[in-house]
């Protein structure tokens, strides 16, 4: 049986990477940043589904993550730390650290308690950050030194930035879809659609779900550290419960649970915003019913209109 | 292979357990009946940990389990089904099994190989599912079967476990005449290897199954011994038999 999902997944990549030389032909180079805004929310999109889809655990506090990982890599570099492989370490401990604890707590609950506690979390995170005055506070932090890789400024702008993106999304699509065919991810799913059933095969459920939000945290911080490299910026913002609603939307816009379903929400609603921002000033009017209507009548996402029934439950 | 000691269990002001003991020998199947709201599943409840005793014990194989956590009770050898059928649906119903086997089958954190293509578990799964009749739906989604399959894939989900003992919460629920034949043949044929603790309300399967029967009248136990002792009992009859039989 042919793999529609990787294939799919592998037109998504091969035009990406095709996207800095195509691009400029069209006289579009000035795409290339909205490109890159579209994979750093992919990449937190596709943690979010690891949990939420694959999971079955709502979490309403997910950009918190982003934040974490992003003022990690601010403040790292604001103390003369410009290595980015090392502020990768410092970003993964520090996002991990908080989610192992916080998701300790928040998994005592499930459902729309699980939800009311992200997000109880994520306002703490984010209120933590607008108050962060060493560091700008509300108003947020211009970063004046960027990080390099072995002392090169390559992953600074234009191309190379670019490219490490990319590395970065596939990094994540790739692992994400690994993660939820093995054994771990077969247990996160069976505690998905039934609980007490994987409890009484013989799981600690609990255990698996912990890991998961761990790793998805982890993977949100990365897109947060990328985030700093590419804005040059960061502030609090970037925390808010909204922007935790804007993943959820990718991740059920595109399909949950499924290969590429996050990458094509988080493009389909980076694009949308661009477009209908562009073309007149009241665009959500027009937006939120667009939503409605997906949700509708596509109710396996994106994925679904591209291939139908490819949600990978198996 | 299993002996509980005086289990009580109160809800608030309701007792639905008072001073529960009972043991299940190895080969045997003990049957409890009662009459609907007598605490049958809340006592398989408390077996399998999915609620916590007020006082008393539960020995599986000699071992206190009464502390235990679900899983940890699973790990330990205890098998159960759910009155309310109760499987993975989005899953396969080769998956649904091969779960079960691959919590028995070395750790499950592994985070980057293919479970689904793992032999190993694919073909220890496929001899249950024969043994329970179901190979032919291997490939379906849970979801599809129909009331009777289910029944018997849950009965799969739990010898995956390689149990020491099955709780079965009226496996028969719900089932027609031929249906309910087959289980009971299925049952009977799984004794030998699985001492069970079976609580069902299709008098035809008890009489048929069970060694032993316990009758459990408003959480007591009021009468207990061979299928043909209980019938005759007066207590029993008058309890629970009385009406129909
Ligand atoms: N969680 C609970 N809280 C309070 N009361 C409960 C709870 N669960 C069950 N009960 C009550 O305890 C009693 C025993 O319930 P249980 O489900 O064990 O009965 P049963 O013997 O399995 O009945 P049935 O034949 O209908 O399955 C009932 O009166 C029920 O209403
Ligand atoms: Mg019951």
């Amino acid at each position: 049986m042919m793999d529609r999902g990787a294939l799919i997944g592998g037109m998504i990549f091969a035009l990406l990477l095709a996207m800095p030389v195509l691009l400029p032909i069209l006289g579009a180079g000035y795409l290339t940043g909205l490109l890159i805004k579209a994979m750093l929310l992919a990449i937190a999109a596709i943690s979010l589904d690891l949990i939420i889809g694959h999971g079955g655990m709502v979490s309403l506090g997910h950009a918190a993550f982003i934040g974490v990982g992003a003022y990690a890599t601010a403040i790292g570099l604001e103390s003369g730390i410009e290595e980015i492989l090392l502020l990768l370490v410092i970003t993964l401990a520090v996002t991990g650290g908080i989610a192992l604890i916080t998701g300790m707590l928040a998994l005592r609950t499930s459902g729309v308690y699980f939800l009311m506690i992200t997000l109880a979390f994520g306002q703490m995170i984010y209120f933590t950050l607008t108050s962060l005055a060493a560091y700008g506070g509300d108003d947020g932090l211009t970063l004046w030194s960027l990080a390099t890789l072995f002392g090169s400024d390559i992953v600074q702008e234009g191309e190379g930035l670019y490219f490490f993106v990319l590395a970065a999304l596939f990094l994540s699509w790739f692992s994400v879809w690994r993660i939820s065919q093995s054994r771990f991810g077969r247990v996160l799913r069976a505690a998905r659609d039934n609980p007490q059933r994987a409890e009484v095969m013989g799981y600690p459920i609990v255990r698996y779900q912990l890991i998961a939000y761990v790793i998805a945290a982890c993977i949100a911080g990365v897109s947060g550290l990328l985030l700093v490299q590419y804005a040059e910026f960061v502030s609090p913002s970037i925390a808010a419960w909204q922007r935790s609603g804007d993943l959820i939307v990718a991740v059920v816009l595109g399909g949950l649970g499924s290969r590429n379903g996050a990458i094509l929400g988080a493009f389909f609603i980076v694009i949308m915003e661009e477009f209908l921002s562009s073309i007149f000033h009241e665009w959500r009017l027009i937006y939120g019913p667009l939503l409605v209507i997906l949700v509708l009548y596509a109710k396996g996402g994106l994925n679904d209109l591209i291939h139908p029934k490819s949600r990978e439950a198996s | 292979m299993l002996a509980i000691e005086s289990l009580n269990k109160n809800f608030g002001a309701l007792q639905v357990s008072k001073d529960i003991s009972l043991s299940v020998a190895p080969g045997q199947c003990h049957a409890v009946i009662g009459p609907n709201g007598a605490g049958k599943t809340t006592l398989i409840h408390q077996i399998s940990g999915v609620l916590r005793q007020d006082s008393g014990r539960v020995l599986l194989g000699g071992r206190d389990v009464s502390h235990l956590s679900v899983w940890e009770r699973v790990q330990a050898g205890l098998g159960r089904t759910f009155q309310i059928t109760s499987v993975l649906p989005t899953f396969s119903v080769l998956e649904n099994v091969a779960t079960a086997v691959q919590a028995k089958t070395g750790s499950s954190m592994r985070f980057f190989t293919s479970a689904a293509g793992e032999a190993t578990l694919n073909e220890q799964a496929q001899a249950i599912l024969s043994r329970v009749g179901l190979s032919d739906r291997a490939d379906r989604p849970a979801a599809d079967l129909s009331h009777g399959e289910l029944r018997l894939l849950e009965i799969a989900i739990a010898l995956a476990g390689s149990p020491k003992l099955l709780l079965l919460d009226e496996p028969m629920a719900g089932l027609g005449k031929t249906e309910s034949a087959v289980l009971i043949d299925l049952l009977n044929e799984l004794r030998s290897s699985f001492p069970m603790l079976l609580v069902e309300h299709d008098m035809d399967a008890v009489f048929q199954l069970a060694d032993e029967v316990s009758v459990l009248v408003d959480g007591k136990i009021v009468a207990r011994g061979t299928p043909s002792e209980v019938r005759e009992n007066p207590q029993a009859r008058a309890a629970y038999l009385g009406e129909g039989a």
